[in-house]
Protein backbone atom coordinates (compact mmCIF):
# COMPACT_ATOMS: atom_id res chain seq x y z
CA UNK A 1 0.00 0.00 0.00
CA UNK A 2 0.56 3.74 -0.46
CA UNK A 3 2.02 5.99 2.49
CA UNK A 4 2.03 9.49 2.33
CA UNK A 5 3.78 10.86 5.10
CA UNK A 6 3.33 14.91 6.27
CA UNK A 7 5.19 17.12 8.28
CA UNK A 8 6.16 20.83 8.12
CA UNK A 9 10.09 21.41 9.34
CA UNK A 10 11.08 21.69 12.28
CA UNK A 11 9.65 19.59 15.13
CA UNK A 12 6.77 18.21 13.38
CA UNK A 13 9.40 16.73 11.17
CA UNK A 14 11.84 15.09 13.51
CA UNK A 15 8.98 13.11 15.18
CA UNK A 16 7.63 12.03 11.95
CA UNK A 17 11.01 10.50 11.03
CA UNK A 18 10.85 8.68 14.38
CA UNK A 19 8.02 6.75 13.14
CA UNK A 20 9.21 5.25 10.10
CA UNK A 21 9.71 1.74 10.93
CA UNK A 22 6.09 1.42 11.57
CA UNK A 23 5.29 1.82 7.47
CA UNK A 24 7.61 -0.85 6.59
CA UNK A 25 6.84 -2.95 3.67
CA UNK A 26 4.75 -0.31 2.23
CA UNK A 27 5.68 2.80 -0.51
CA UNK A 28 6.47 5.47 1.79
CA UNK A 29 6.27 8.82 0.14
CA UNK A 30 7.24 11.96 2.39
CA UNK A 31 6.14 15.64 2.05
CA UNK A 32 7.63 18.45 3.93
CA UNK A 33 7.95 22.13 3.66
CA UNK A 34 11.74 22.78 3.04
CA UNK A 35 13.52 21.39 -0.64
CA UNK A 36 16.48 20.18 0.85
CA UNK A 37 14.73 18.00 3.40
CA UNK A 38 14.71 15.15 0.78
CA UNK A 39 18.86 14.49 1.64
CA UNK A 40 16.86 13.03 5.34
CA UNK A 41 14.83 10.59 3.78
CA UNK A 42 16.90 9.21 0.74
CA UNK A 43 15.43 5.91 -0.43
CA UNK A 44 12.24 7.44 -0.64
CA UNK A 45 10.11 9.73 -2.78
CA UNK A 46 10.18 13.28 -1.46
CA UNK A 47 7.72 16.20 -2.39
CA UNK A 48 7.65 19.39 -1.21
CA UNK A 49 5.04 22.08 -0.48
CA UNK A 50 4.70 25.75 0.51
CA UNK A 51 4.47 26.17 4.22
CA UNK A 52 1.53 28.11 5.37
CA UNK A 53 0.02 28.83 8.76
CA UNK A 54 -3.61 29.52 10.53
CA UNK A 55 -2.70 33.59 10.34
CA UNK A 56 -1.95 33.69 6.32
CA UNK A 57 -5.39 32.43 4.75
CA UNK A 58 -4.21 33.02 1.05
CA UNK A 59 -1.05 30.64 1.88
CA UNK A 60 -3.44 28.21 3.33
CA UNK A 61 -5.30 27.74 0.52
CA UNK A 62 -2.33 27.97 -1.67
CA UNK A 63 -1.17 24.86 0.53
CA UNK A 64 -4.30 23.16 0.26
CA UNK A 65 -4.71 23.20 -3.72
CA UNK A 66 -1.28 22.27 -3.79
CA UNK A 67 -1.82 18.84 -1.58
CA UNK A 68 -5.18 18.55 -3.30
CA UNK A 69 -3.28 17.63 -6.81
CA UNK A 70 -0.45 15.67 -5.07
CA UNK A 71 -2.84 13.30 -3.47
CA UNK A 72 -5.37 13.10 -6.76
CA UNK A 73 -1.50 12.37 -9.06
CA UNK A 74 -0.22 9.81 -5.90
CA UNK A 75 -3.42 8.23 -4.95
CA UNK A 76 -2.04 7.31 -1.18
CA UNK A 77 -4.29 4.60 0.57
CA UNK A 78 -3.12 6.37 4.10
CA UNK A 79 -2.39 9.62 4.49
CA UNK A 80 -0.61 10.32 8.22
CA UNK A 81 0.64 13.62 9.54
CA UNK A 82 2.45 14.97 12.77
CA UNK A 83 1.31 18.05 11.67
CA UNK A 84 1.17 21.03 11.44
CA UNK A 85 -1.39 23.41 9.09
CA UNK A 86 -0.05 22.03 5.80
CA UNK A 87 -0.44 18.20 7.59
CA UNK A 88 -4.20 19.02 8.26
CA UNK A 89 -4.67 20.42 4.54
CA UNK A 90 -2.84 16.80 3.68
CA UNK A 91 -5.24 14.98 5.52
CA UNK A 92 -8.45 17.51 4.39
CA UNK A 93 -6.97 16.54 0.41
CA UNK A 94 -6.70 12.68 1.52
CA UNK A 95 -10.15 12.32 2.94
CA UNK A 96 -11.41 13.96 -0.13
CA UNK A 97 -9.66 11.04 -2.56
CA UNK A 98 -10.58 8.43 -0.07
CA UNK A 99 -7.49 8.13 1.59
CA UNK A 100 -7.50 6.84 5.24
CA UNK A 101 -6.13 9.34 7.64
CA UNK A 102 -4.42 9.60 10.72
CA UNK A 103 -3.30 12.44 12.89
CA UNK A 104 -0.52 12.42 15.36
CA UNK A 105 -0.86 15.50 17.54
CA UNK A 106 2.54 17.05 18.30
CA UNK A 107 4.74 15.98 21.75
CA UNK A 108 4.91 19.48 22.24
CA UNK A 109 1.30 19.81 22.83
CA UNK A 110 1.10 18.49 26.60
CA UNK A 111 -1.57 20.66 27.91
CA UNK A 112 -4.14 20.90 25.45
CA UNK A 113 -4.70 19.01 21.56
CA UNK A 114 -3.57 21.54 19.06
CA UNK A 115 -6.37 23.62 17.13
CA UNK A 116 -5.59 21.56 13.66
CA UNK A 117 -5.61 18.66 15.62
CA UNK A 118 -8.94 19.77 17.01
CA UNK A 119 -10.55 19.89 13.11
CA UNK A 120 -8.52 16.67 12.31
CA UNK A 121 -11.00 15.19 15.02
CA UNK A 122 -14.04 16.00 13.09
CA UNK A 123 -12.78 13.59 10.38
CA UNK A 124 -9.57 11.64 10.41
CA UNK A 125 -9.95 7.86 11.25
CA UNK A 126 -7.49 8.12 14.15
CA UNK A 127 -6.49 10.93 16.08
CA UNK A 128 -3.09 10.13 18.25
CA UNK A 129 -2.05 12.45 21.07
CA UNK A 130 1.10 11.39 23.28
CA UNK A 131 0.41 12.73 26.69
CA UNK A 132 -2.71 10.24 28.49
CA UNK A 133 -3.86 13.13 30.36
CA UNK A 134 -5.21 13.99 26.86
CA UNK A 135 -6.73 10.78 25.93
CA UNK A 136 -10.27 10.24 26.19
CA UNK A 137 -13.03 8.09 23.67
CA UNK A 138 -11.99 9.62 20.38
CA UNK A 139 -8.43 10.91 21.00
CA UNK A 140 -6.02 7.63 21.36
CA UNK A 141 -2.56 7.66 23.38
CA UNK A 142 0.11 5.16 22.87
CA UNK A 143 2.58 5.94 24.02
CA UNK A 144 5.04 8.83 22.14
CA UNK A 145 8.03 9.81 19.63
CA UNK A 146 10.50 9.19 22.24
CA UNK A 147 11.97 5.86 23.41
CA UNK B 1 32.17 24.70 21.86
CA UNK B 2 28.64 25.55 22.83
CA UNK B 3 26.28 25.90 20.15
CA UNK B 4 23.05 28.12 20.62
CA UNK B 5 19.54 27.53 18.55
CA UNK B 6 16.83 29.40 18.95
CA UNK B 7 14.78 26.66 16.02
CA UNK B 8 13.31 28.02 12.88
CA UNK B 9 10.85 30.37 13.79
CA UNK B 10 10.82 33.94 15.27
CA UNK B 11 13.46 35.86 16.64
CA UNK B 12 14.18 34.89 20.42
CA UNK B 13 16.60 37.36 21.55
CA UNK B 14 16.05 37.08 25.28
CA UNK B 15 18.14 34.30 24.60
CA UNK B 16 20.49 35.68 22.44
CA UNK B 17 21.68 38.39 24.48
CA UNK B 18 21.43 36.51 27.49
CA UNK B 19 24.39 33.58 25.89
CA UNK B 20 26.42 36.43 24.78
CA UNK B 21 26.72 37.74 27.86
CA UNK B 22 27.83 34.73 29.06
CA UNK B 23 30.27 34.11 26.15
CA UNK B 24 32.13 36.75 27.29
CA UNK B 25 32.63 35.38 30.74
CA UNK B 26 33.92 32.13 29.65
CA UNK B 27 36.76 30.59 28.24
CA UNK B 28 34.90 28.67 25.02
CA UNK B 29 33.91 29.09 21.63
CA UNK B 30 30.19 29.97 21.69
CA UNK B 31 28.17 30.17 17.97
CA UNK B 32 24.78 31.09 17.79
CA UNK B 33 22.00 30.37 15.32
CA UNK B 34 20.30 33.34 15.33
CA UNK B 35 17.16 35.05 12.76
CA UNK B 36 15.84 38.11 12.39
CA UNK B 37 18.05 39.13 15.32
CA UNK B 38 17.96 42.90 16.58
CA UNK B 39 20.44 42.39 19.43
CA UNK B 40 24.33 42.85 18.48
CA UNK B 41 26.57 40.27 19.51
CA UNK B 42 29.49 40.87 21.10
CA UNK B 43 31.21 37.46 22.36
CA UNK B 44 29.31 34.95 19.70
CA UNK B 45 30.00 34.32 16.35
CA UNK B 46 26.49 34.13 14.96
CA UNK B 47 24.92 32.47 12.01
CA UNK B 48 21.50 33.96 10.27
CA UNK B 49 20.96 31.31 7.85
CA UNK B 50 22.46 27.72 8.30
CA UNK B 51 21.88 24.66 5.77
CA UNK B 52 20.82 21.47 7.06
CA UNK B 53 24.46 20.38 7.15
CA UNK B 54 26.14 23.20 8.46
CA UNK B 55 23.76 23.14 11.17
CA UNK B 56 24.14 19.22 11.96
CA UNK B 57 28.04 19.99 11.78
CA UNK B 58 28.00 22.45 14.46
CA UNK B 59 25.39 20.38 16.67
CA UNK B 60 27.92 17.47 16.53
CA UNK B 61 30.92 19.79 17.23
CA UNK B 62 29.51 21.26 20.05
CA UNK B 63 29.60 19.56 23.75
CA UNK B 64 26.66 21.15 24.92
CA UNK B 65 23.19 22.65 22.94
CA UNK B 66 21.39 26.01 24.33
CA UNK B 67 18.29 26.17 22.83
CA UNK B 68 14.18 27.57 23.03
CA UNK B 69 12.16 24.64 24.42
CA UNK B 70 11.34 23.22 20.86
CA UNK B 71 10.81 19.84 20.73
CA UNK B 72 12.72 19.11 17.57
CA UNK B 73 15.78 20.38 18.75
CA UNK B 74 14.94 18.76 22.16
CA UNK B 75 14.93 15.27 20.39
CA UNK B 76 17.28 16.15 18.22
CA UNK B 77 19.81 16.36 21.13
CA UNK B 78 18.70 13.47 22.78
CA UNK B 79 19.24 11.32 19.55
CA UNK B 80 22.54 12.63 19.23
CA UNK B 81 23.80 12.10 22.85
CA UNK B 82 24.03 16.06 23.31
CA UNK B 83 23.46 17.27 26.69
CA UNK B 84 20.93 20.62 26.30
CA UNK B 85 19.96 23.16 28.58
CA UNK B 86 16.61 25.24 27.35
CA UNK B 87 15.00 28.46 27.86
CA UNK B 88 11.23 28.03 26.85
CA UNK B 89 10.04 30.95 24.57
CA UNK B 90 7.20 33.46 26.76
CA UNK B 91 4.01 34.22 24.33
CA UNK B 92 3.42 37.17 27.18
CA UNK B 93 6.83 38.51 25.93
CA UNK B 94 6.00 38.01 22.33
CA UNK B 95 7.90 35.24 21.97
CA UNK B 96 5.59 32.39 20.74
CA UNK B 97 2.16 32.39 19.65
CA UNK B 98 0.76 30.46 23.12
CA UNK B 99 2.45 29.11 26.34
CA UNK B 100 3.11 25.44 24.71
CA UNK B 101 6.64 25.35 25.50
CA UNK B 102 6.43 26.11 28.85
CA UNK B 103 3.88 23.35 29.36
CA UNK B 104 6.52 21.05 27.09
CA UNK B 105 9.56 22.43 29.16
CA UNK B 106 7.78 21.56 32.59
CA UNK B 107 6.89 18.13 31.30
CA UNK B 108 10.88 17.46 29.86
CA UNK B 109 11.93 18.44 33.42
CA UNK B 110 9.79 16.50 35.15
CA UNK B 111 11.17 13.51 33.07
CA UNK B 112 14.67 14.53 33.94
CA UNK B 113 15.03 13.90 30.21
CA UNK B 114 16.71 17.57 29.96
CA UNK B 115 18.16 20.97 32.11
CA UNK B 116 15.04 23.18 32.07
CA UNK B 117 15.64 27.05 33.09
CA UNK B 118 12.59 29.16 33.45
CA UNK B 119 14.84 32.46 33.26
CA UNK B 120 18.09 34.33 32.66
CA UNK B 121 19.76 34.29 35.99
CA UNK B 122 19.09 30.53 35.86
CA UNK B 123 20.04 30.09 32.46
CA UNK B 124 23.65 31.82 33.63
CA UNK B 125 23.83 29.56 36.95
CA UNK B 126 23.42 26.21 34.66
CA UNK B 127 25.73 27.17 32.16
CA UNK B 128 27.78 28.06 34.23
CA UNK B 129 27.80 24.96 36.34
CA UNK B 130 28.18 22.64 33.31
CA UNK B 131 31.17 24.19 31.67
CA UNK B 132 32.88 23.37 34.40
CA UNK B 133 33.13 19.90 33.75
CA UNK B 134 35.79 18.44 31.53
CA UNK B 135 32.79 15.81 30.02
CA UNK B 136 29.32 17.45 30.27
CA UNK B 137 27.21 14.26 29.85
CA UNK B 138 23.38 14.55 28.70
CA UNK B 139 20.86 13.83 31.16
CA UNK B 140 18.86 11.22 28.75
CA UNK B 141 19.85 9.59 25.66
CA UNK B 142 17.04 8.69 23.13
CA UNK B 143 17.19 5.75 20.46
CA UNK B 144 15.86 6.62 16.97
CA UNK B 145 12.60 5.38 17.11
CA UNK B 146 8.96 6.55 18.87
CA UNK B 147 8.09 4.40 21.57
CA UNK B 148 7.06 0.85 20.77
CA UNK B 149 3.25 0.95 21.95
CA UNK B 150 3.31 3.70 19.48
CA UNK B 151 4.62 2.29 16.62
CA UNK B 152 2.60 -1.12 16.60
CA UNK B 153 -0.36 1.11 17.42
CA UNK B 154 -0.01 2.42 14.09
CA UNK B 155 1.65 -0.89 12.01
CA UNK B 156 -2.10 -2.45 13.61
CA UNK B 157 -4.09 -0.04 12.25
CA UNK B 158 -2.25 -0.42 8.58
CA UNK B 159 -2.34 -3.61 8.86
CA UNK B 160 -6.04 -3.61 9.47
CA UNK B 161 -7.26 -1.12 6.47
CA UNK B 162 -4.35 -3.14 4.01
Amino acid sequence: MKILAIASAGGHWVQLLRLESAFKGHELIYLSTKKDFGKMVEGHQFISVADANRNDKLGLLKTFKALKAIIRSVKPDLVVTTGAAPGLMGLMAGKLYGSKTIWIDSIANAEKLSMSGQIALTFADKVYTQWPDLANKKIIYSGNVLS
Amino acid sequence: MIFVTIGTQEPFDRLIAIMDEIAGSIDEEVIAQVSNSKFVCKNMVTKDFLSPTEFDDLFFRARLIISHAGMGTIISALERNKPIVVLPRIAKLGEHRNEHQLATAKKMADLKYIHVTYDENELNEKVLELVKAVDIKPLHVLGKKASDSLLSSLTDFITLIS
